[in-house]
């Protein structure tokens, strides 16, 4: 079976891979590219723990093909910090604890930094429904939505 | 499996007429991909139609409706502020679909294709009266999207034949429309019931109604003899208990997980009654 031949933009830098056309964004970004922040949780679009942005729209990257890529730009959670400076939201998930196992975390940091970026000040309210398809089965969410809030309110300055 | 990127639809319909094995259309991907993982379809090609030229466009027909992209997402509808404003049951449908994840990536036409009897946009497009154009071997033609579905997870689109576009009608005066499911939860789930009621004004009087149901049988259903209880009435009590017994008349439910046959039939009488007095009251302030 013929490879598909992949330019892409992740984080900011230019990328080439080979992709099987089965192959999926999240397969590519893993497997060919060694960018394993972003997890597979189910696989089907459900879980949310492999969030990417895709010039700039927030995705499942389970539900994309690697092939789907071809020109495009591609954010993940290796793209969060700024080096050794972690992005507010990650600091706020340290801090207020919002993880246990970690696996869904990626993914949450991913899909908050969509949401506030394109609404600064959301409502918890907001807050739940952006992240109702990101599941955490340890933390019970709260720690989360305090979180992303949190971060929320740092990067306007309202602290 | 073949990976094409046709140009035009043309291509695209080509492509599928001339291939021997299992073809699918990607547009957004939330269910080919799910499929494909599943291992329940493995297309021999697979024909992605987001590079034709204007698959994300949103555009005013010349009549006054619609003209919507086989790929618009539904975050990219429920940011159209025309749409919303006419068609505001259409969009409350599409937007019920998955998460804000698949809301980046889900499509109208997908949703139809997909031919799922629970697709939470579907009711709300026949209940519009929308119709998709349609190209393929046999030349182009323009289909309502309750000739669509054939049952569940089948359609009646030919073999090479692809959907080019959804046309919703113009609003019109007085004119308003509505969705609502039933869920277990709040977010995140398929529907159990969903009922979609567009219906048009003359003072207090209902003129034209449009009323579909979804998940209460094999594949999505218009409904004439609920419209028709509502018709010439004010939607009153005696009009909505009409309304409500000819829903359920004409549901015929299965059992499953998700709710038996009789709790579907009960809530598809209730669901009606609130779809039509949402979509009355829109009908009130709506001029455009």
């Amino acid at each position: 079976m013929s490879k598909i031949h992949v330019s892409t933009t992740v984080n900011g830098d230019a990328v080439e891979f080979l992709a099987d056309p089965r192959d999926t964004l999240l397969d590519c970004l893993r497997d060919q590219l060694g960018l394993t922040g972003t997890k597979e949780g189910c696989g089907t679009g459900d879980c949310g723990a492999c969030s990417v942005q895709l010039d700039g729209v927030l995705v499942c990257s389970c539900l994309v093909l690697g092939a789907e890529a071809e020109g495009k730009t591609v954010a993940t959670v290796e793209g969060l910090s700024n080096g050794p400076d972690l992005h507010p939201l990650q600091r706020k998930f340290i801090e207020h604890a919002a993880l246990q196992c970690g696996f869904c975390t990626p993914g949450i940091l991913v899909a908050a930094n969509a949401l506030l970026t394109q609404n600064p000040d959301p409502t918890e309210v907001e807050v739940r429904y952006w992240l109702a398809g990101n599941l955490c089965r340890c933390t019970g969410y709260d720690k989360i939505i305090r979180a992303v809030m949190d971060a929320g309110a740092e990067m306007r300055g309202t602290h | 499996m073949r990976f094409h990127t046709p140009k035009t639809f043309e291509q695209a319909a080509a492509i599928a007429a001339g291939a021997s094995g299992l073809t699918r259309f990607l547009a957004g991907g939330t269910d080919v991909l799910v499929q494909l993982r599943a291992a329940i379809v493995t297309p021999d090609d697979l024909i992605d139609l987001k590079h034709i030229p204007g698959v994300k466009d949103i555009a005013r027909t010349t009549e006054g409706g619609w003209r919507i992209g086989i790929a618009v997402s539904g975050a990219e509808l429920g940011r159209h502020a025309g749409v919303c404003a006419d068609w505001p049951g259409v969009v409350e449908g599409m937007q019920l679909v998955g998460s804000t994840q698949v809301q980046g990536r889900a499509t109208l036409v997908g949703n139809l294709c997909n031919g799922s009897p629970a697709a939470d946009s579907v009711p709300g497009m026949m209940a519009a009266g929308a119709m998709v154009s349609v190209i393929g071997p046999q030349g182009n033609r323009a289909v309502a999207v309750e000739d669509i579905p054939a049952g569940p997870s089948r359609t009646t689109l030919l073999p090479g034949e692809v959907i080019t576009a959804i046309i919703l009608p113009p609003r019109g005066a007085h004119g308003g429309d509505a969705y609502l499911r039933f869920i277990p939860r709040t977010e995140m789930d398929i529907a159990v019931v969903g009922v979609a009621v567009n219906l048009r004004r003359d003072g207090a009087r209902i003129i034209e109604a449009r009323i579909a149901l979804g998940a209460v049988a094999p594949k999505i259903l218009l409904v004439p003899a609920a419209a028709q209880a509502i018709i010439g009435t004010a939607l009153d009590a005696v009009a909505l208990a009409a309304l409500s017994a000819a829903a359920i008349a004409a549901s015929t439910p299965i059992s499953d997980k998700r709710g038996t046959a009789t709790f579907r039939k009960d809530i598809v009488g209730v669901l009606v009654q609130r779809a039509a007095r949402i979509a009355y009251t829109r009908a009130e302030g709506a001029s455009a």
